[in-house]
């Protein structure tokens, strides 16, 4: 009995597995070829210090939004399969090292991998480094989350684009803020980091509010190292100032050492702090950071996004993956896949892949929505996105015991960007002409 | 006033904090004639190791906060002791003898593997470690508020110095290692079992690196690549003082702080610059720096 047994249980054994083994195979001959994956390098830092504020969001940002549009449950108009039914296959590279590294990267994506797209980069360095590369190997590459508007100011690109608004946009609408906030302002300083994201930020900063506020002076200006870690001179330092605002572009590490060691020593009490990135933050600091706080996003990112079904979804896609809220760096690599969809999708004729330069050309100037707003290519010749952005003021809410966001203010696209045809610096020093703020 | 104060107590806090970093560096170089890049790593297992028990001591729990300290430094030192006894004996000690050149590119093999190490073990996301920190409070001195935690920093580099000085002058094992320093083939025709002096002195200076770690994990965030930036402080504060040289190490630190923090309250625009310029400075004059005198090549 036994034995009959055990012979029923191979013999059943055997036919699932040659069922098994042969059912591929028919399906295969049943179903329709399929269309041929899109290739996408994504480029972001997943080691070093920059990894965990930027790199990483960036990186889960790009995987889920993947994921959502190859089973095409992404919301409309974004519900068709991949990238014009075609599924997407990512690539997922480190963005770590020197410049040379990472355009030796970038060459091995585009000539060895031959991925049809990279979209990638968190720093201006390499934002920088890899452009004129993407233009030489006419290399469809989309830029997420560097900030330096010098990118499309230097020189006309074909093949690079960016959909995230560039840095000036955070420090005007934060000067704007800043000064709709506190009306007997006579005094401010600034804490950034000595290289070009913090240089340019305080510039357009500076510019700004002496276009708005010329009466209003600055006092401390502080450039300490990136990733200095200690910043006991520079919290004294600020401690000695009548400043009654301190502006500041730290992220990451350094943005929260500077927070404990200030607040180990009271400055916040004495002055209000205006972050360009802080919303990055407010999900790892929650009840250190300051209550009062001026809280950008890079955009009208996380709690500063506006309700809208596409952020709902994105909002619920990613706590539900990561057990965390998105922060600007997902929505960032969001919305340049999103818009490269749209392009995509766009340049797309029925059957065939469109070629580099066809969806190249049909980037170009083109508006859709994404979960922290409304993007439209308008500088750059339609290379460089610009969108609203909004600031708020930070609040640990003791109840829920969650962070919070409130009293924000939205800037529309064009109060706070320049018009396209004029360099950012420009602009700012001639006064913000034609900012349209109503 | 209120700004030569502010420059001499942030002088001392920046020195205390290189002179902790650099001490266990100046220590392992004195010794072992070994230039340990991987010091970096000390100080950043250590500052994780730190951040862990921190997270592990406060979390859901209101015991003292003088505990959660004491804790996260032994936590700290005693991730320190495991790395340094597995470097050491794993790796360090097949290249004893070797061009120092070698030994460095050993060392630096080891730092570059040590912070993918970090990522398995932590994962790339940053990790506070404020409590210490806040639990310390403040002080008041008019304008100037300083934190009661850098006061116990100062403290405690104090303390390392004095009992390093105290050590190496009054202690059986200080005056044996003081022998190695002095000659280590003398020291080995002695009867000194010159391995062993190498085995714990590594172990210390690993030890003293994994604690700089922990006792600033307070005050940073404990983030991916924090040790790569304090390596290349130690390097400045040591040449300073002079390679091997604890009393170097100090002077040097105390330099380096005074130094930059004038610069950071009087012309922050020269802050990068001083720490590196003071350094080509006293170079320039001593190239051996200010605590060890050029000696001769042996033949």
């Amino acid at each position: 009995m036994s034995q009959n047994l055990g012979l029923a249980r191979l013999s059943s054994l055997l036919a699932f597995s040659l069922a098994a083994a042969v059912t591929p195979v028919q399906a295969q001959q049943a179903a329709a070829p399929a269309a041929a994956p899109v290739k996408l390098g994504i480029v972001s830092f997943l080691t070093g210090p920059a990894a965990s504020p930027f790199g990483i969001p960036g990186r889960n940002g790009a995987e889920i939004v993947i994921e959502a549009l190859n089973s095409g449950k992404a919301p409309a108009p974004y519900n068709q399969v991949g990238f014009g039914g075609s599924k997407i296959e990512a690539k997922y590279v480190d963005e770590a090292g020197s410049a040379a590294n990472v355009v030796t990267e970038f060459r091995n994506l585009v000539q060895r991998d031959q991925v049809d797209a990279v979209v990638g980069y968190v720093s201006s360095g390499s934002c920088l480094a890899v452009t004129p590369v993407a233009e030489e190997l006419k290399a469809l590459t989309v830029l997420y989350d560097c900030g330096t508007p010098r990118i499309f100011e230097e020189k006309a690109r074909s093949n690079v684009f960016r959909v995230s608004p560039h840095a000036t946009m955070d420090n005007v609408a934060a000067a704007r803020y800043l000064l709709a906030k506190k009306k007997n302002l006579t005094s401010y300083s600034g804490i950034n980091q000595n290289y070009a994201w913090g240089q340019d930020s305080w510039r357009d900063f500076v510019g700004a509010m002496k276009v708005l506020a010329p009466k209003v002076t600055a006092d401390k200006v502080l450039f300490p190292k990136l990733f200095a870690g200690e910043y006991g001179a520079e919290v004294s330092t600020l401690l000695t100032s009548k400043s009654q605002a301190l502006h500041s572009s730290f992220y990451d590490g350094d943005l929260e050492a500077f927070i404990y060691q200030e607040q180990a020593r009271g400055l916040d009490k004495r002055m209000t702090m205006i972050l360009t990135t802080g919303e990055a933050a407010i999900w790892r600091l929650r009840d250190k950071m300051p209550d009062g706080t001026i809280i950008g996003g890079r955009g009208a990112s996380g709690p500063l996004a506006r309700d809208t079904p596409i952020n709902k979804w994105f909002q619920k896609i990613y706590t539900d993956r990561y057990n965390t809220p998105p922060t600007y760096p997902a929505y960032q690599m969001a919305q340049s896949l999103l818009g490269l969809k749209v392009a995509y999708e766009k340049a797309k004729k029925a059957g065939a892949k469109p070629t580099s330069d066809e969806i190249a050309a049909a980037f170009k100037g083109i508006e859709f929505d994404g979960p922290a707003g409304h993007i439209k290519m308008a500088l750059g010749d339609g290379h460089q996105g610009i969108a609203e952005t909004a600031y708020g003021i930070y609040r640990f809410n003791k109840k829920t015991k969650e962070p919070e966001v409130v009293d924000i203010v939205r800037y529309p696209a064009e109060c706070v960007n320049p018009p396209p045809g004029i360099d950012a610096d420009k602009w700012i020093a001639g006064g913000m002409k034609g900012a349209k703020c109503n | 006033m209120l700004t030569a104060l502010s420059i001499l107590t942030d002088g001392l806090a920046y020195a205390a904090y290189l002179f902790i970093i650099a001490i266990g560096l100046t220590l392992i170089f004195g010794v072992m004639k070994i230039l340990n890049v991987a010091h970096g790593s000390f100080y950043a297992f250590g500052a994780y190791g730190a951040a862990t028990a921190v997270g592990i001591y406060f979390n859901g729990h209101d015991w003292n906060a003088a505990g959660g300290f004491l804790f996260m430094v032994i936590a700290g030192m005693a991730i320190g002791l495991v790395l340094g006894l597995v470097l050491e004996r794993g790796i360090l000690r097949w290249v004893y003898g070797k061009d120092e050149v070698i030994v460095v590119l050993v060392t630096y093999a080891v730092f570059l593997i040590l912070e993918d190490l970090v990522v398995l073990i932590w994962g790339a996301q940053s990790y506070p470690a404020y409590q210490p920190l806040v639990a310390a409070g403040s002080i008041d001195l008019g304008d100037l508020v300083l934190s009661n935690y850098d006061i116990v920093l100062v403290v405690l580099a104090a303390l390392l110095a004095v009992g390093s000085s105290w050590a190496l002058r009054f202690t059986r094992y200080g005056r044996l290692l003081t022998t190695v320093i002095f000659d280590r083939e003398i020291a080995a025709a002695f009867g000194i079992n010159v391995t062993v002096v190498y085995t714990v002195t590594f172990l210390i200076g690993a030890m003293l690196g994994a604690l700089s770690g922990a006792v600033m994990a307070p005050k940073i965030s404990v983030t991916l690549g924090i040790g790569v930036e304090v390596i290349v402080l130690a390097f400045a504060v040591v040449a300073i003082g002079g390679m091997g040289s604890i009393e170097g190490a100090l002077v040097g630190a105390l330099i380096v702080g005074i130094c930059r923090a004038a610069a950071v309250h009087l012309v922050p625009q020269i802050e990068l610059f001083v720490i590196y310029g003071v350094m080509a400075a006293v170079l320039i004059v001593r190239p051996y720096g200010l605590f060890v005198r050029a000696q001769p090549r042996k033949i």
